[in-house]
């Protein structure tokens, strides 16, 4: 908007496919623009980290409480399924990454493939976590519709965790991090898909790619505390 | 009108006429979906204003019911659940967001001379977010209210047959919330300073209110998986905060505190930033020690993450770690001591205007330096073990929450009223309700510290019948206290619609956000001010060059 004789600072588009950006009023410059966007969303996963880290906190709390709770519940998890699932997010970050490489060098067709790849990523591994719910739902290892008293959701089917001490607390940590993340990864695939609208009109070029870099941000974070997520729960020291 | 002095070149533009933020556009919508700051900081101050009246009728029904030993108005329960309302409202819905999202929404961007924050609909939301979190608040008042103190301690929280599941809710929304607008003030100052205006040159309000932005970003986060933490375990019973599944209550205690001794902070360093702005303009003196207020803000945000375990000492930590907990909290004294000195030898030989902003702020020194030193006091190991728990540490944290900080926001909206609507309240009124103020919350609080120290709990419905005249001292004090602040308000919504014009620059302050037109217009400033010299520099400041009436 322009105000008083203020002239709205526009970046033109490289190409006929893709389409100018104007920068918000209040901005001096693109630079600053996008400077300004990048730190708040820096900040933001900072918010992100320290989220994760009550969780990671009550983690190390009760695996210090309860060891052998811990190295037991860990054996029951899949770990080859873990392992899959961990690769398939690994690619998945590369692919975010060409995403916005792609962005930055105003090529439209890889932008969208990528992120297509991307989100590819997100639902394999939404699928394989899927299955590994279900699994552990057959095993009376879910806190799902387990009933509202107390703790009658941890059933046990099999009676494998009958010689630990609360045998719950492994499960009630793994559905609570694993489910936050698998959250996470969600609302990643949606902020992709997203970027994908914005990119098919061609919103984003070598003169305007801050959504494409903020979002690939928030990827590699869902993707960071997998990579830690994987090694405490399913290959529990 | 353009204003120039020496120092700072602002072209406020004549040809702009008598628009300002206030009324260049209008309608519902215009508000309501409005980006700018200021009327994003004026909804804000509406709201938190309204946040504050209720929290303090509840207060005031507590000192009622407390007149007689056993209980003069209500049931033990629903005595229980409105102690839980005053605190939480109080805390919640009024201190934490009170000054950086009204007053730190309206000046700071015309501190650092930006046309508004640097992301203006992340501010938007930011404000919905705790119309949100305000409206669950009611819900859970309709839905059969709260019991469970301010504190939502585990095991209780977990077990009592209320409305806990809606009210953590809605704070988990008010904690990001207040996130977002750390996260956009962060943002505002490192990217949208004019030219010219270094870090070092920054007023101090901009100092403190940073340093709170880094508390809101870095602390909230683990309040808001700690509520999430509750929900979980009261609808699925995953066992980590309850003892008969294998948790452990105190790890609650660990994570609320984590985030909650920090919240002291975000609440307190803004009335310091405000204290600091006021005693300069209002003595007409740069601040002394400018860079060790500033550098004393952030070092108390940093060791304010290293005492959460002074609230536990009778919790059950190990005793190493209570030694540490109790000499690190005797740290933070340093940093503060060094403010409150600062603003002492600020005002001293200075020439001070003893006008109503200037009055609150000279209470809050007062206030202050009881609250604060009452708090090292409680940081002393064995000392706090006899203490815990006693309206000993209900009065300490009064004269820091109630006494300190609801008195440099009211210093601050005296200071900035004018700013904000060109218009000037009736001082006479001001100073009055500021001395029934004073009054009221010292005759409200020094029975709480007697009765405390003589072993009076926190939180009971009744009591053993020696503590009667405290209490009592303590009701007609609150009631003094509540009319001094009707007083207020009546007299500033008064002022909104029939007080005399404001001056351009009301009190000869030399920081960017005097050098606007009053009230600024939709952008702030028509070009981007350039900053030169030195801050709070008054000689530079021609009086009769910027004390021209509104037009
Ligand atoms: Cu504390």
């Amino acid at each position: 908007m322009s105000h008083d004789g203020h002239h709205s600072i526009v970046i033109p588009a490289p190409g006929p496919e893709f389409v100018p950006h104007t920068v918000a009023h209040h901005f001096d410059s693109p630079v600053q623009e996008f400077q300004a966007c990048k730190l708040g969303f820096w900040l933001f996963l900072a918010t992100e980290i320290l989220l994760f880290g009550g969780l990671f906190a009550a983690y190390f709390y009760f695996h210090e409480a309860y060891p052998e709770t811990f190295r037991l519940g860990g054996q029951q998890l899949n770990w080859k399924l873990g392992a899959v699932n961990t690769t398939v997010l690994l690619l998945s970050s590369w692919t975010m990454a060409m995403g916005v490489r792609s962005a930055q060098t105003s090529q439209k067709k890889a932008t969208i493939l990528f992120c297509w790849l991307t989100v590819l990523g997100a639902a394999i591994f939404m699928g394989i976590k899927f299955v590994e719910y279900k699994a552990k739902y057959e095993h009376g290892f879910l806190p799902l519709f387990g009933g509202f008293e107390v703790a009658d959701w941890f059933k046990d089917t099999h009676h494998v965790m009958k010689d630990v001490p609360h045998g719950h607390m492994f499960f009630a940590i793994y559905f609570t991090m694993t489910a936050i993340h698998g959250l996470h990864v969600l609302i990643g695939a949606g902020l992709i898909l997203w970027i994908i609208k914005g990119a098919s009109k061609g919103r984003f070029h070598a003169g305007y790619y801050l959504p494409v870099d903020l979002v690939g941000l928030y990827w590699h974070l869902v993707d960071l505390i997998w990579i830690f997520l994987f090694p405490l729960l399913y290959l529990v020291p | 009108m353009t204003t120039h002095t020496p120092h700072v070149d602002v072209h406020s533009g004549a040809h702009t006429g008598t628009t300002n933020y206030l009324n260049n556009t209008s309608g519902f919508m215009s508000w309501a979906g409005t980006l700018d700051h200021k009327r994003i900081g004026l909804m804000y101050l509406i709201g938190v204003s309204m946040a504050f009246l209720a929290g303090g009728i509840f207060a005031l029904l507590v000192r009622l019911h407390l007149w007689s030993p056993d209980g003069a108005l209500f049931t033990n329960e629903a005595y229980n659940q409105i102690f839980t309302l005053h605190g939480a409202f109080m805390v919640f819905l009024f201190v934490i967001p009170a000054i950086p999202a009204s007053l730190g929404n309206m000046v700071l961007p015309l501190m650092l001379g930006a046309k508004d924050v640097a992301l203006p609909r992340l501010n938007l939301l930011s404000f919905y977010l705790w119309v949100t979190g305000a409206a669950l608040a009611m819900y859970s008042i309709l839905a059969g209210g709260f019991d469970t103190g301010w504190t939502f301690y585990a095991p209780y929280s977990l077990y009592t047959n209320q409305a806990v599941i809606s009210i953590g809710l809605g704070i988990f929304i008010l904690g990001f919330s207040s996130i977002f607008t750390g996260l956009n003030f962060i943002v505002t100052t490192h990217k949208l300073r004019a030219p010219g205006l270094t870090w070092f040159r920054m007023p101090l309000f901009v100092w403190a209110i940073y340093a709170t932005s880094i508390l809101q970003v870095l602390a909230t986060p683990v309040l808001g998986i700690t509520v999430a933490l509750v929900a979980l375990e009261r609808t699925y019973h995953i066992g980590i905060f309850d003892p008969r599944l294998g948790g452990d209550p105190v790890l609650f205690e660990h994570f609320f505190w984590f985030y909650s001794h920090p919240a002291v902070y975000i609440m307190v360093l803004p009335a310091f930033g405000i204290i600091s702005e006021c005693v300069s303009v209002h003595s007409r003196k740069p601040l002394f020690g400018y860079k060790m207020i500033a550098f004393s803000s952030l070092a108390i945000a940093i060791i304010s993450f290293l005492v959460w375990g002074h609230h536990m000492f009778t919790s059950g930590q190990s005793t190493y770690a209570m030694f540490a907990f109790s000499f690190l909290t005797f740290f933070v004294a340093i940093p503060t001591a060094i403010k409150e000195f600062s603003w002492v030898a600020t005002v001293w030989k200075g020439s001070i205007d003893l006008n109503s902003p200037m009055l609150y702020t000279l209470a809050f020194l007062i206030i202050f330096a009881i609250g604060g030193l009452t708090g090292v006091i409680l940081g002393v190991l064995n000392v706090d073990i006899h203490l815990h728990d006693t309206y000993y540490v209900v009065a300490h944290f009064h004269y820091v929450m109630m006494g300190s900080i609801s008195l440099a926001f009211f210093a601050g909206l005296h200071h900035w009223w004018p700013k904000m609507f060109g218009v000037m309240y009736n001082e006479s009124l001001a100073k009055l309700a500021c001395a029934i103020i004073f009054i009221g919350f010292n005759a409200t609080f020094i029975p709480q510290f007697i009765m405390g120290s003589r072993g009076m709990p926190r939180r009971y419905a009744e009591y053993a019948a020696e503590y009667q005249p405290f209490h009592q001292a303590s009701t007609i004090g609150a009631m003094i206290l509540g009319c001094g602040v009707a007083l207020m308000f009546g007299y500033l919504l008064a002022s909104l619609f029939a007080g005399k014009k404001a001056m351009q620059n009301q009190w000869g302050g030399v920081t960017l956000d005097w050098m606007t037109p009053t009230p600024p217009p939709l952008e702030n400033f028509h070009q981007t001010p350039v900053w030169r010299g030195e801050v709070y520099d008054y000689s530079t400041l021609d009086l009769r060059s910027t004390q021209t009436p509104v037009s």
